[in-house]
């Protein structure tokens, strides 16, 4: 009798801490996550060359040189600059919008090359590439407004492709540093 | 009158808990869902630099960091130029090939972000990319903060 009456006792898990536990976890969580998210400069490299390929033709006019030295002097296809300048001459050399021989011939063919010294400061490189970007985003935005009378940001993703890759395409080149003196 | 007004004031006037451990728990999913646990301690020192035309990683977990900067010494001194990778420094610039070429193998959406200190020279910086373009991890990203 005794034993019959034992074996009905009900064997339950105490759940009454669970609340407890999981506070425990979620505060750990909670100041293990970083909520700050990563910002920066997005660029895609060029792939590595071929042993064997030369470089593709290009003419002089559709190419916009910049040289930057290490003290932050810079020269944008051979006139001294201002850094607060290059982002106008950038966009007036990628648009030429009264047919100037010097600058190029349309927009799709624009290349902007950006060249340092191996000495210059990173800071100065990260100011110019900033000005080189900030053109082309000004540029995209204007193409958005007169091409589809919306704001870059509402343009749907077919939208954006006619933008970036068949009005105004981003061709930063990268050419080696010089060694410097 | 009196005596209904007297009979609520009996009413109960707990708020219930029975479900705080499902708000609770949906809490803890979140913030484990969301964190990201893999960090390293910083062997070189990293002045971010600012700038205007930014955009954001929205996925963390494709990210590798390479930081470049000022080696931290014992007793707030800083020494040369180092390179750092999860959380080894890197004394030959050219094993970085195999050690992101064996990364994108594992991530092929691999972003590299670039944490670089403001003062540290290009050519440094241009031998880096040479590297990354050679183990053909071609999206970088160049961490700078926001200018204000």
């Amino acid at each position: 009798m005794l034993l019959k009456k034992r074996a009905r006792e009900e064997a339950e898990i105490p759940s009454s801490s669970l609340a407890d536990i999981a506070f425990l976890l979620l505060i750990f969580f909670l100041v293990t996550t970083t909520i700050d998210v990563d910002t920066g400069i997005g660029l895609v490299l060029p792939p590595p060359p071929e042993p064997d390929q030369e470089p593709p033709p290009i003419k002089e006019r559709n190419l916009l040189k910049i040289l930057v030295n290490s003290q932050g002097l810079i020269l944008l296809d051979d006139q001294p600059v201002v850094i607060q300048e290059v982002k106008d001459k950038v966009k007036e050399f990628i648009k030429n919008p009264t047919n100037d021989p010097d600058l190029s011939e349309n927009p799709l063919k624009a290349i902007v090359s950006l060249k340092t010294d191996r000495q210059t400061p990173y800071k100065i490189y990260i100011d110019m590439l900033d000005e080189l970007v900030g053109a082309y985003d000004e540029l995209w935005e204007e193409a958005a407004q007169t091409r589809f009378g919306k704001t870059f940001e509402r343009l749907n993703d077919a939208e954006v492709i006619v933008v970036k890759k068949e009005m105004y395409p981003k061709k930063l080149s990268e050419a080696e540093p010089d060694k410097g003196n | 009158m009196s005596g209904k007004f007297k009979k609520k004031t009996k009413a109960k006037q707990e708020i219930p808990t029975t479900a705080m451990p499902d708000i609770v728990f949906m809490l803890l999913i979140f913030f484990m869902v969301t964190t990201v646990l893999r960090e390293v301690t910083l062997l070189v020192k990293v002045d971010f630099t600012k700038a205007e035309n930014i955009q954001k990683i929205d996925q963390k977990r494709l990210v590798t960091y390479i930081y470049i900067g000022p080696e931290r010494l014992s007793g707030n001194r800083y020494g040369d130029t180092k390179v750092q990778i999860d959380d080894q420094m890197i004394t030959d610039i050219p094993a970085i090939r195999n050690i992101m070429y064996d990364k994108l193998i594992e991530q092929p959406k691999l972003i590299v972000s670039l944490r670089i200190d403001l003062k540290s020279e290009m050519g440094l910086v241009t031998d880096i990319k040479e590297e990354l373009r050679k183990a053909g991890t071609l999206r970088i990203n160049y961490s700078t903060k926001r200018e204000l």
